[in-house]
């Protein structure tokens, strides 16, 4: 045991863990306080008295009561951001080329996903899966899906990227963009001549839809439940692993080291005897698996999937990508995050506070403007070196 | 090996009065087809191809100018009124024509790639879609609770003045937009353009409350249209009735009239963008697109001309927009999606960016593309299936075929392919723009 142990790299998989809980904690904190210091404020205004009307609550109390929940929904939905940001960062870090179509290939990771379980639904093995069963089914669900997208990233990049390697910026750009819409379209095709309709639901099995009840407080008039539904533990556990996994990955093996290099320096790294092609073949194929992953956790979490399912998961994981500093990786995890708690405490919040005439329908163009203010004012984003770009 | 030879018969046609000739049959079979088969797609096709070989063949410039001017006219209005499909694809080309002629100066001239180029076009529709209604006096409704007798805050003809309103306001909005991001670089503009194309459709969806601005999902209608004097339809009519074999009724030469406002937009942007082309700013545009280190270099002003070149494509927008609201009556958020963005730059992709006529024949093809062939091709699909007809080796029975193989529905398959064949096979586009091969002044022979 000891001797294996000496060529694991235990810092490797120690800091991850740490800088994901000190992320997690930190920007919950933050947005909390920043909640509750808005709420004690508004109380004091017309907002509070249109609250009172209405619900008889103060926007305080409302506020606190909702509070744990956001924050968790913040969290799962903000894992999912960091492992799809991871899948822009990675390929940016390597071909400072904007993989515009990997949206897609997280929503064909979630359509195979819920296409084999809804399979296995059919088929009556689901409905009296033992609870262990129901765990190595939906594993099973997650590994397809990460296949799947992942073969498809190889496979994209193979065939529209990498005749364009070296032609300017915006050709491979625009190539993706095309990718992008075909894949949308293919699902679509594929979807409707197989089964006839667009929108998948995933299926319910095990126990995903409980909640874990920790406990209750109650705060003057409203209770306050503090719980977590097995859903989100699932999801952030998956994805806190893979996450731990790629940091191991890239930090603490020789294929990690490659890919940093060619990352670096691609023409130096040539000439170090490093298979440039193979090792980009394998960053697209990383991000897809991550991305497939993703994309299963995603339709476990919000049940409903169709073909365009990819379009603003995938927007909001380049702008938290961005956020956190393109080419970054953990400035992806922190950008994830950061940018899943904004928009759930914006979209639980901000119907509230302005009295219902800027709601959560908001929330998708709130990552956007998140965009443009980190592109203004720090463009190398919260974590990223200020490099200049290359030509 | 095949398309050089395809290069030297083609050269070997294009030459003295043969030339002429097939232009002439060419315009005449296509104008005969469509006139005796007024239901057929693949006549129309032939009329449209005309003004390609009307491009592509070597004529005195006066001949195809007079061609032209027939083709667009006098037999388009008149196959147009007997068949108003036609009349609206031709409208269609000619307002995507616009549209990607005005992206055509944002990428193909300043290489700046802005993937939400359709919410200026937006807001020339909503400009005038908000003015040219009655919304103005549905602010405090909720949609669809206002009274039906409310008045119409500008008269229709005020439709002229907003054309211009069209143009500034748009151009503002892309100066706006432009003044915080055109200080990033290619792929990140991209995105932060796609957003705002985004932040813009979500507006319209929205901004029902707490104001009623937009009538949120549902759009706002009905829309004004400028007057129709009668002697227009008069004047149509002692002319064209004959040819065309019925009187046409005013609704019909409210397409007509929208058409030839189009054609005049698009003869007004043509010119326009020539003339940018060939000016210091268009020297400019191309020097950023090229190199912006080296431009600036040169002491070209990188924001400022970055941000004219936002300014004039979003104008152009602008107007076609407030051409739009007017000649539908009716606008919804819809129109204006992120699928719209990408199908104006498949037009300047496929043409040949920085390519005037690439880009129109890229918008004409994209067009017929989605509104001819493609659902020529569903309704064939649909005659096949309604038939008792077996494909033979496989022996499969076309009735059995799913009712979701629906080609019209898969523009966005089309799009991406389109976008990927190109960039892969042909960059340049169909038609690549020419580069400049003047010389400040010639050489000197020794």
């Amino acid at each position: 045991m000891k001797r294996f142990l000496r060529y694991i790299n235990v810092y490797e998989l120690i800091r991850p863990i740490g800088q994901l809980l000190t992320f997690s904690v930190g920007s919950a904190a933050l947005m909390s306080a920043i909640v509750v210091a808005l709420a004690l404020v508004l109380d004091q205004t017309a907002v509070g008295v249109h609250l009172m009307d209405k619900l008889n609550v103060t926007v305080f109390n409302y506020t606190l009561s909702n509070l744990p929940q956001v924050v968790i929904d913040g969290l799962t939905i903000g894992f999912v951001y960091a492992a799809i940001a991871l899948g822009y960062t990675m390929v940016y870090g390597v071909l400072q080329f904007i993989n515009f179509a990997h949206s897609e290939i997280f929503a064909v990771g979630a359509f195979v996903g819920v296409e084999l379980l809804i399979f296995l639904q059919s088929a009556g093995v689901l409905a009296g899966a033992s609870l262990f069963m129901a765990y190595a089914y939906l594993l099973l669900a997650i590994i397809m899906g990460m296949l799947a997208a992942g073969g498809l990233a190889v496979a994209v990049e193979r065939i529209a990227y990498r005749p364009l390697r070296g032609a300017s910026r915006l050709v491979p750009l625009i190539s993706a963009i095309g990718v992008s819409f075909l894949l949308q379209d293919v699902i679509r095709l594929v979807e409707g001549l197989t089964t006839g309709q667009f929108n998948r639901i995933m299926p319910t099995f095990g126990n995903f839809d409980e909640r874990i009840i920790f406990g209750k407080l109650s705060m003057g008039a409203s209770k306050l439940v503090l719980g977590i539904s097995i859903k989100s533990i699932i999801v952030i556990v998956v994805a806190v692993l893979m996450l731990v996994c790629l940091n191991y990955l890239v930090n603490a093996t020789r294929v990690g080291k490659a890919i940093r290099a060619v990352a670096q320096d691609m023409p130096t790294a040539s000439l170090m005897g490093i298979n440039v092609n193979r090792i980009i073949s394998l960053t697209f194929l990383v991000g897809g698996l991550l991305g497939g992953a993703a994309g299963v956790l995603y339709a476990l979490k919000f049940t409903r999937i169709d073909p365009f399912v990819g379009f603003f998961p995938g927007l909001k994981a380049f702008t938290a990508a961005v956020l956190g500093g393109i080419g970054n990786m953990t400035g992806a995890l922190l950008g994830g995050i950061i940018l899943g708690m904004l928009e759930t405490f914006a979209g639980s919040y901000m119907g509230i506070f302005t009295m219902g005439a800027a709601g959560s329908e908001y929330k998708d163009i709130f990552a956007f403007g998140i965009l443009i203010l980190v592109l203004i004012f720090r463009p190398q984003g919260l974590m990223g070196k200020n490099v200049g770009q290359k030509a | 090996m095949v398309s050089s030879y395809f290069k030297e018969l083609f050269d070997k046609v294009n030459q003295g009065p043969l030339a002429y000739i097939l232009i002439t049959v060419h315009v005449i079979a296509g104008t005969y087809l469509v006139y005796t088969e007024p239901r057929s797609n693949l006549a129309f096709l032939v009329l449209i191809t005309s003004f390609m070989s009307l491009y592509f063949f070597q004529a005195d410039v006066r001949f195809k100018l007079f061609v032209g001017a027939v083709l667009a006219l006098v037999i388009i209005p008149v196959v147009g009124v007997r068949n108003i499909f036609y009349l609206e694809v031709i409208f269609q080309i000619s307002v995507f024509a616009a549209l990607a002629l005005g992206l055509n100066i944002v990428v193909g001239f300043a290489g700046l790639l802005d993937l939400g180029y359709v919410a200026f076009y937006a807001v020339g529709a909503y400009l005038w879609a908000f003015f040219g209604s009655q919304q103005f006096y549905v602010l405090h409704y909720a949609p669809g609770t206002q009274p039906s007798d409310l008045p119409f805050l500008l008269p229709g003809d005020a439709f002229y003045m907003f054309l211009l309103v069209g143009v500034v306001i748009a151009g503002l909005t892309g100066i706006l937009l432009g003044l915080p991001v055109l200080r990033l670089k290619g792929d990140y503009l991209a995105i932060v353009t796609l957003g705002f194309g985004e932040v813009i459709r979500v507006l319209a969806n929205n901004l029902d409350k707490p104001l009623n601005f937009t009538n949120g999902p549902q759009g706002i209608t009905p829309i004004q249209r400028p007057t129709m004097p009668d002697f227009a339809v008069d004047w149509f009519n002692t002319i064209f009735s004959p040819l065309v074999g019925h009187p046409i009724s005013p609704a019909d030469m409210y397409n007509l009239m929208f058409y030839i406002y189009a054609l005049i937009v698009i003869i007004v942007i043509i010119f326009v963008t020539r003339r940018l082309d060939d000016s210091k700013l268009g020297r400019a545009w191309t020097a950023v697109r090229e190199d912006e280190t080296a431009a600036i270099a040169q002491g070209i002003p990188l924001v400022r001309m970055k941000l004219t070149a936002f300014a004039v494509g979003a104008s152009f927008a602008g107007v076609m927009g407030v051409l739009l609201a007017a000649s539908r009556t009716f606008i919804s958020p819809e129109s204006f999606s992120f699928m719209q963005s990408i199908g104006v730059l498949t037009m300047v992709i496929l043409g040949g960016s920085g390519s005037i006529p690439g880009v129109i024949l890229g918008a004409a093809v994209v067009t017929t593309l989605n509104l001819q062939v493609l659902q020529g091709f569903s309704l064939y699909l649909n005659e096949l299936r309604q038939s008792d007809a077996v494909i033979p080796v496989i022996n499969f029975a076309w009735k059995d075929l799913s009712t979701q193989l629906d080609p019209a529905k898969y523009q966005k398959l089309f799009f991406g392919l389109i976008l990927i064949l190109m960039m892969i096979f042909r960059p340049a586009g169909l038609i690549p723009a020419k580069r400049r091969k003047r010389q400040v002044a010639p050489e000197e022979s020794k």
